[in-house]
């Protein structure tokens, strides 16, 4: 007799090595059909990219993963549990934390709000120390209007208050776009810090030669699905056909 | 007798306390509404309905259940929030995605049934609530002789304003609730339960208009009428505070109470239009009122 128990875990549902697991995924802004089909895997402890030009759907796979967009079908399972039909908060309290393309960081709520309000959902998140650590800057704007600050520092903002909260997968969009070569530099340091602490990541890009110094695997994304994979080891002989995907 | 402005000091002080009283109602009342407003996006057309039964839960609490005022000060908010909450999550929660003309409409009904409602069970002539008994004493200020219940609404709904702003503004809570009122979709992506926040949010709105209904039980007669008469120039007040203004409405709850107690003095046949004039000339220099942010 099958063991029922046994069939519910986690383990049992998914290959053990998976964080996130997408497949046939499809969603819509209203009438608008945009996803037709994305499936990617990301194993644990990974940093996985999608790659893609403009308005190819890698904002939109993020924010179905996260469960804020209104219509969205297929399959999205998070460390083997299925997510598709779950709130966006259920989402977040699973375990994933989310950076938007637009940063979201609240006008209205100083930088030490902003960095206080993702609740822990987890044990496991780093401590305030941590984060100074990585985003000093941070810490001697604590009292400042979270839109007060520079674009880069809101970038770290956006991304330090996503890592108290204990979250294990972090889903990045753009963390770099319209940012002065340093700031690129220092963010660049901080992922792989967090890959090194073992986050699995989610990157959104667009500049793939920095993408290229972080990432394990690389999907392609057009006209809303994978179109075309190949691991970061592979990507000088992919070089030709990346430049056709991307149009640069 | 003294004089100022040859006006008669008592007089003067008389009304300009008379007006800080419907000042204080008028910052809690403004205060629940721009609370409110802030996090639903609804303009609560039922607040003075629910003021209304505010004071009528302090009375029957004391009529059916011998509660005593103080014990009514705390009970009747809980009472009359809870209703509020259940009307938001039967009613107002549906309609959140439609055109906030639906919020309105559902408001302003609930208001019309709600004292149409109390009409028929009380009828339309005011039912007297006591003040308690510590409060029988007058204070002696001096200057002037204040009822010390009145004394005590100022100090209490100041209190209350106060208490309230520091949350908002100075709570983690209240950077939750700010949050959420600038984008509830992100602070959903980050594990917040918006929908509860909303529904608690109306229900201490409501609780609050309860709250004021309440204090105003001894000063106004109870009567199914109070919430309509008072809330149109609450309306006023939160247009000209600024929608949504939290520290806003209860400066210009109390300033506005104020104005209207001057123009009793100076003018008596303006008084109970000066805010409405007031009101067309603040839109006229400063459409989102004198604390409200753009749009
Ligand atoms: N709010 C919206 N309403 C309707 N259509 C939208 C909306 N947002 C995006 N789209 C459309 O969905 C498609 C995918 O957009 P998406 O933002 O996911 O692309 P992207 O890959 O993130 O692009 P970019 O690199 O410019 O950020 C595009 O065709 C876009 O025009
Ligand atoms: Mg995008």
């Amino acid at each position: 007799m099958v063991d029922a128990a046994a069939l519910a875990t986690p383990a049992a549902a998914a290959p053990a090595a998976s964080s996130l697991s997408v497949s046939d995924l499809h969603a819509w802004y209203g009438e608008s059909h945009v996803l037709h089909g994305m499936a990617f895997e990301v194993p644990k402890g990974q940093v996985v990219t999608l790659l893609g030009r403009n308005g190819a759907g890698k904002t939109t796979t993020l924010r179905s993963i996260m469960g804020v967009m209104n219509k969205r079908k297929g399959s999205i399972r998070f460390e083997g549990r299925e997510t598709i039909k779950l709130p966006s908060r259920a989402i977040a309290r699973a375990g994933i934390g989310y950076c938007p393309e637009e940063r979201g960081i609240f006008a209205s709520l100083s930088v030490e709000e902003n960095l206080m309000l993702p609740p822990v959902v987890r044990p496991g998140g780093m401590s305030r120390d941590t984060i100074f650590e990585l985003f000093p800057n941070l810490k001697e704007r604590l009292s400042s209007g979270g839109t007060k600050m520079s674009g880069g520092e809101q970038q770290m903002l956006a991304i330090a208050r996503i890592l108290r909260s204990g979250a294990s997968l972090l889903l990045l969009d753009e963390p770099t776009e319209g940012l002065a070569p340093v700031i690129v530099q220092q963010i660049g340091r901080t992922i792989s810090r967090l890959k090194a602490e073992g986050y699995t990541i989610v990157l959104v890009e667009q500049n793939f030669r920095f993408a290229a110094t972080l990432a394990d695997r690389h999907y392609v994304v057009e006209g809303g699905r994978v179109v075309d994979t190949f691991l970061n080891a592979d990507l000088q002989s992919n070089i030709d056909k990346l430049h056709a995907y991307l149009g640069v | 007798m003294h004089t100022f402005l040859g006006i008669p000091t008592q007089v003067l002080f008389g009304q300009l306390t008379l007006g800080l009283i419907n000042g204080a109602f008028y910052a809690l009342l403004s205060l629940g509404l721009a609370v409110i407003f802030g996090l639903l996006n609804i303009v609560n057309f039922s607040h003075g309905a629910l003021y209304m039964m505010g004071a009528f839960a302090g009375y029957i609490l004391l009529q059916v259940f011998g509660v005593n005022y103080w014990g009514a000060l705390v009970l009747a908010p809980l009472i009359v929030g809870a209703f509020g909450i259940v009307i938001e999550r039967t009613m107002m929660a549906r309609l959140y995605r439609l055109d906030p003309i639906y919020g309105l409409l559902l408001t302003f009904g609930l208001a019309l049934i709600i004292q149409g409602l109390f009409r028929n069970s009380y009828g339309v002539s005011g039912l007297p609530y006591a003040a308690p008994p510590i409060f029988r004493a007058p204070l002696q200020l001096g200057f002037m002789v204040l009822p010390a219940y009145r004394a005590w609404v100022i100090v209490a709904s100041l209190v209350v304003c106060l208490a309230t702003w520091f949350t908002i503004e100075k709570t983690s809570l209240g950077a939750t609730l700010r949050a959420a009122t600038e984008n509830p979709v992100m602070v959903s992506a980050f594990g917040i339960n918006v929908p509860r926040l909303v529904t608690l949010t109306y229900g201490f709105g409501v609780a609050l208009a309860a709250l004021a209904g309440v204090l105003a039980a001894p000063i106004y007669s109870v009567n199914p009428n109070m919430g309509a008469d008072i809330i149109i120039v609450v309306f006023a007040v939160v247009v000209i505070g600024g929608m949504g203004s939290i520290l806003g409405s209860v400066i210009t709850g109390f300033a506005l109470g104020l104005c209207e107690g001057l123009t009793k003095v100076v003018y008596p046949q303006a008084s109970s239009t000066v805010i409405f004039v007031i009101m067309i000339a603040v839109l006229m220099v400063k459409p989102n009122g004198l604390f409200g942010r753009a749009a």
